[in-house]
């Protein structure tokens, strides 16, 4: 069980659940936004069976293989220490009590969350992914590679109990989802963004990027603001259901929550204010969305202050990030979530390890269920950075192989025809937009 | 190329992990976990060559 049992604690989670779902639909606007009008609805639809597929994948064996701290596991001696690397729940949530157990909050919060990582790699894939191989790679992703992770660093796993087996800080930390969702969602993205390649005519015959604008700005930007609602109650229902902080401290979380996209978003748009001579409308996007992502790890425990600096870093690496990615490296992302999501993530697992603090109500789930009480914080930078190696050296790979086998079996990208068509004709048979006309000159080869 | 660096990728994991195992004192144990994130970046390094190369000459 969860120290936080309180109906006090559980209130407060089931609040904070309820508002995650603006996280999904906020994404799924800013990734509309960002592609071209004939990709439009395609690229809703996609987020609509995205969801419902992890949805449906995290139920069948997602939750059975990330559990909850405190519950049934398998684990492994190594060098004289157990080492907790797998839930042995039943599968489809058999033997969940629904009488406002924090197991059970905790499983449809990370129903959610499985979704909204899944959501993530659209973002790198929109315009050129087929929605049947989409499906499927985000089947496996929630049912399958989330749910390991998420073990690891929520369900009591071995990152978690890094505090407690090796005496490094509390173990690995991440209250609202730094690493388990926006890391590992970003690595997917660059996995994606490998495996499909670029869009037709992205790139020049000499390799010179091209501008492919998005088609609707509005779209991104009430994205924004949607996601920051959902953003909120995804760090709150975490902190609160995941790291066992005191319910109180909930406003906390949600002024830092804040506060980072505040300051991400304004370091975006100073960013490219200094190297476009204006503030770029979609970059600052970007910001803000990273600046969430960034601060979510450490939203429960680092004083606002802090929050703005975290937020501050993520604004100027994003848009940098998402400009080398595309002209020195030559990877197509149309809604920058590489960047956004990878870098931002990554840069939040840091940051817990540099600015976080652990004052005494504030236990990691695994420490307090070894009853240690408060462990000191000294060596919590190492934990984080093992938790972030394991993203790279293991997430990585893992997800880079299973989709480039899924590509093998079942081509991920869309035919030559239907790219240029747009794949709302191509793949929904309407388009999203059918008064608007189609210019051809977007279909001569560049 | 891209499966050298993804192996390479794994090689820094292990390192990591053998860091934790192996080493007992907080000094060398950084030092070995900070050696094994270095690999990892390198590998990710390589396997971002190896896809810029396979999609037709530097860019």
């Amino acid at each position: 069980m969860s120290p936080v049992a309180s109906q006090t604690g559980l209130a407060f989670a089931l609040f904070s659940i309820l508002l995650v779902p603006f996280t999904i639909a906020g994404l799924a606007l800013i990734n509309t936004g960002l592609v071209r009008s004939r990709n439009a609805a395609h690229v809703m639809m996609s987020s609509l069976c995205i969801v419902s597929v992890a949805a449906g994948a995290y139920f069948v064996c997602g939750f059975a293989f990330q559990g909850f701290a405190g519950g049934p596991s398998y684990t492994l001696r190594l060098g004289g220490t157990e080492w907790n690397w797998l839930a042995d729940r039943p599968l489809f949530w058999r033997g969940l009590d629904w009488n406002g157990s924090p197991a059970a909050l905790a499983a449809w919060m990370q129903m959610l969350a499985a979704g909204l990582a899944a959501s993530i790699p659209l973002g790198a894939a929109a315009e050129r992914w087929r929605l049947s191989a989409m499906c499927a790679s985000s089947a496996i992703l929630a049912g399958w590679i989330y749910p390991f992770f998420a073990h690891w660093a929520w369900g009591g796993g071995w990152l978690a109990s890094l505090g407690v087996n090796y005496g490094l800080g509390h173990g690995f930390v991440d209250a609202g989802g730094s690493s388990t969702i926006q890391a590992l969602g970003g690595l997917t993205a660059l996995s994606m963004a490998w495996i499909l390649g670029p869009r037709r005519g992205k790139y020049t015959h000499e390799g010179m990027p091209t501008a492919i604008p998005g088609h609707n700005a509005v779209f991104v930007l009430l994205g924004c603001l949607l996601a920051w609602v959902g953003w909120v109650g995804l760090n709150a229902a975490g902190a609160i259901l995941l790291s066992g902080i005191d319910p109180r401290q909930i406003g906390l979380v949600a002024v830092n929550t804040t506060f980072a996209a505040g300051a991400a978003a304004s370091a975006a748009a100073v960013v490219t204010n200094v190297r476009f001579g204006r503030p770029d409308a979609s970059l600052s996007a970007n910001g803000w969305v990273g600046g969430l992502a960034a601060g979510s790890a450490a939203c429960a425990f680092v004083p606002p202050a802090a929050a703005i600096l975290i937020g501050l870093v993520a604004g100027i690496a994003i848009p940098l990030a998402i400009e080398n990615l595309e002209l020195r490296l030559g990877i197509d992302d149309p809604g920058g979530a590489i960047s956004v999501h990878a870098v931002g993530g990554s840069w939040g697992i840091l940051a817990v390890g540099l600015f976080g603090r652990f004052p005494a109500p504030v236990l990691n789930t695994a420490d307090a269920l070894a009853g240690r009480g408060t462990l000191g914080d000294e060596g919590q930078w190492l934990a984080q950075l093992i938790g972030l190696a394991t993203l790279l050296g293991l997430v990585l790979p893992l997800v880079y192989g299973v989709n480039w086998v899924l590509n093998r079996l079942m081509p991920q990208r869309v035919a030559l025809e239907g790219e240029r068509q747009g794949l709302d004709l191509h793949e929904l048979g309407a388009g999203a937009y059918p008064e608007f006309l189609t210019h051809t000159d977007e279909f001569l080869q560049r | 190329m891209k499966i050298a660096g993804f192996l390479l990728l794994v090689a820094g994991w292990l390192l990591v992990l053998a860091a934790l195992v192996l080493l007992h004192a907080s000094g060398p144990r950084a030092l070995f976990t900070l050696a094994g994130v270095a690999v990892e970046l390198l590998a990710l390094g390589l396997v971002f060559r190896a896809h810029r190369i396979r999609r037709g000459g530097p860019l």
